[in-house]
């Protein structure tokens, strides 16, 4: 892991909606190394999905990008021109989505749609796109794929569909992979072989991926470092091992405490599985202070004050709380 | 394939065995025959030639009798005979199917050529001008009734700019098509406006468009090999009825221009009491729905690989 392939600082999306701008999402910095897998996750809502069509470019009216810099191999992405972005879109920075049945063309044959990606970004003739079609269908692990090509997303299962959209994704081996929680929709048995199979090619390929996810276990998991998204904020930033260990944020450890674990019940005697109080604010009703307060058990009058910061913790990563852990 | 062909064929028959039999019932049921339609016309025929004309045709058999006869006569292409002019059905038809079938064609043709194109931009360009008007003037199609805007059409091109002949068949040329295709392309255009608008505006939000976008390519190529396709398996079951329909909702246009189609033939008929001449007619009308809803579930086959392995 070499140098920063994305830097993202103080990203802002804003709801234009005709009234005066509402921040969706604001002060996001991250920054992913070269080949890293990094998690971002958080409950719906919180503007993980909004981060990650910004940074491809495909946010839609009327979300836009109102400030800061997503810079990719140093170039900032924000200000581009729509014809620069196609160019770097499939080709550099590449999305899969969480919904294998519906975001695949259903009157294009498989093999059709991931040619496609030869075709725009490599300017391959039709039928040289089909042969790397056939082995770009190879890599994502699909039985007799030179049969396979022919195939409608209709004949595939769920499971298949996400490859192809994995072929798709990392066909032109783009520098990173923005992963919208790809295995959300899938069977759970289906979830790990998708998760490993991205992993071990973005890997072969030297390929970074943001992997967007609600399942802290499974980016704990699978994660160089995991950022943690409240209400449009990032409120805290940890490698992977200590966001289990030792998350210094009320709502990471409300998160964690969440997680459904064998006999814990039974063990402090609860009738419910453990919850985080109160519900996520809408973008219009952010607090003014920590967003997070109205829902926190450590909440003082200063926290409702004014907007907190993150702040470096000496142990490495970054938070966003007065009185963290 | 074949199967499928074979299916819609029988159900098709099945139709048209339904419908034949609905409307001779019907006009059994309703009061009067074609000897009191003389009658009414003021023409002074006496009581016994009445009775002689509705021996002469049968009228006066009872209704399974005539049925069957009727039945067995269409087994064998024979509609029967016109009361009014003595010459078979099917004669009189032939030479208004054509009339009929390229006024509808015409129409339908009218329709999509304006009806998509101005759906399809109100969609691409959302909340602008060309979308309201676009939509006011769809709203305004659907609610003008035809027969008044065919009556302002001959006003204008003919009467006031002299364009185009006012109404009639004249030798078969274009210039006698024009308007009353227009007249009844209007309704058809106006709702293929709304429903291209929809279906583009409900495939623009589907996420293989987001997949498309996120893969980097031009706009023209997602509208053309991503968007069109699909919008337009959404639009085609609105063109296959639309233009179905279109014999059967002729009627009045082809009396308002005097177009000599199965339309007008019906409408005298009717009045008449003709009862074999309108059968004839109602048959046409039907079987042309038939024909064409049978030629879009086929062209669905070809258009969209979902169908075509069920």
């Amino acid at each position: 892991m070499t140098g920063t392939i994305l830097e993202v600082r103080d990203l802002a999306i804003s709801l234009c909606d005709g009234h005066a701008p509402v921040a969706a999402v604001e002060g996001v910095n991250f920054n992913i190394g070269r080949g890293e897998v990094f998690g971002l996750v958080g409950e719906s809502g919180c503007g993980k999905s909004l981060c990650a069509l910004a940074l491809a470019g495909l946010l839609k009216s009327p979300m836009a990008i109102s400030g800061g810099q997503i810079l990719l191999e140093g170039r900032d992405l924000a200000p581009l021109p729509a014809s620069e972005m196609r160019r770097l879109r499939g080709n550099k920075v590449s999305m899969i989505f969480q919904e294998p049945m519906t975001a695949l063309n259903p009157l294009m044959t498989v093999g059709d749609q991931i040619g496609e990606m030869f075709v725009l970004h490599r300017g391959l003739t039709a039928r040289a796109a089909r042969v790397k079609a056939i082995e770009a269908l190879e890599q994502v692990q699909v039985s007799s794929p030179e049969r396979r090509i022919h195939a409608y997303p209709h004949q595939l299962s769920g499971g298949m569909r996400q490859r192809v959209m994995i072929a798709i994704a990392l066909a032109c081996d783009p520098a990173l992979l923005i992963a919208d929680e790809p295995t959300t929709a899938l069977d759970v048995t289906i979830q790990a072989e998708i998760v490993e199979l991205v992993l071990e090619l973005c890997r072969a390929k030297g390929t970074a991926v943001m992997m967007i996810s609600h399942d802290l276990g499974l980016v704990a998991r699978i994660c160089n470092r995991v950022a943690v998204m409240y209400a449009g904020q990032i409120v805290e930033q940890r490698s992977a091992e200590e966001i289990f260990t030792a998350s210094a944020h009320p709502y990471t450890r409300g998160l964690i405490e969440a997680l459904p674990r064998l006999g814990r019940r039974l063990e402090r005697g609860q009738e419910r599985l453990t919850e985080i109080g109160g519900v996520v604010p809408a973008i219009r009703d952010f607090p003014q202070g920590c967003r997070f307060a109205p829902r926190c058990s450590r909440v003082t009058a200063e926290c409702r004050a004014a907007p907190v910061a993150m702040t470096e913790l000496n142990e490495g990563g970054r938070v966003r709380c007065l009185h963290h852990v | 394939m074949l199967n499928v062909l074979l299916r819609r064929l029988l159900q098709a028959a099945l139709t048209v065995l339904v419908v034949v039999t609905l409307v001779f019932l019907l006009f059994s049921v309703i009061p009067g025959t074609y000897a009191s339609s003389l009658q009414a016309d003021k023409r002074d025929v006496s009581a016994e030639v009445l009775e002689r004309i509705e021996t002469e045709l049968g009228l006066n058999d009872p209704l399974p009798q005539r049925f069957g006869r009727y039945m067995a006569g269409l087994a064998q292409g024979d509609l029967g005979t016109s009361y009014a002019t003595k010459r078979p059905v099917a004669d009189m038809l032939a030479g208004r199917i054509w009339a009929s079938f390229r006024l509808a064609c015409a129409a339908i043709l009218f329709a999509v050529c304006i009806g998509l194109p101005l759906g399809f931009f109100a969609a691409m360009r959302q909340g602008s001008w060309l979308d309201t008007a676009t939509m006011t003037l769809a709203v305004s199609g659907l609610s003008i009734p035809a027969f008044w805007a065919g009556l302002v059409l001959m006003y204008l091109f003919s009467l006031k700019l002299h364009w185009l002949p006012t109404f009639g068949y004249g030798s078969g040329g274009l210039s006698h098509l024009i308007l009353p295709a227009i007249t009844l392309g209007i309704a058809p255009m106006a709702l293929l406006a709304r429903t291209t608008r929809a279906a583009v505006l409900e495939t623009l939000n589907s996420d293989f468009i987001r997949t498309a976008r996120s893969k980097g390519m031009s706009e023209r190529r997602l509208v053309l090999r991503h968007l069109a396709r699909n919008a337009f398996v959404l639009v085609l079951t609105t063109i296959g009825l639309q233009f179905g329909s279109m014999l059967g909702g002729s009627v009045v246009i082809e009396k308002l221009f005097a177009w000599p189609g199965v339309g007008s033939l019906l409408i005298d008929s009717v009045g008449l009491r003709d009862i074999p001449a309108v059968q004839g007619a109602i048959l046409v009308i039907v079987l042309f729905f038939l024909l064409i809803n049978t030629l879009v579930d086929l062209a669905y086959l070809v258009v969209d690989p979902r169908i075509r392995y069920r």
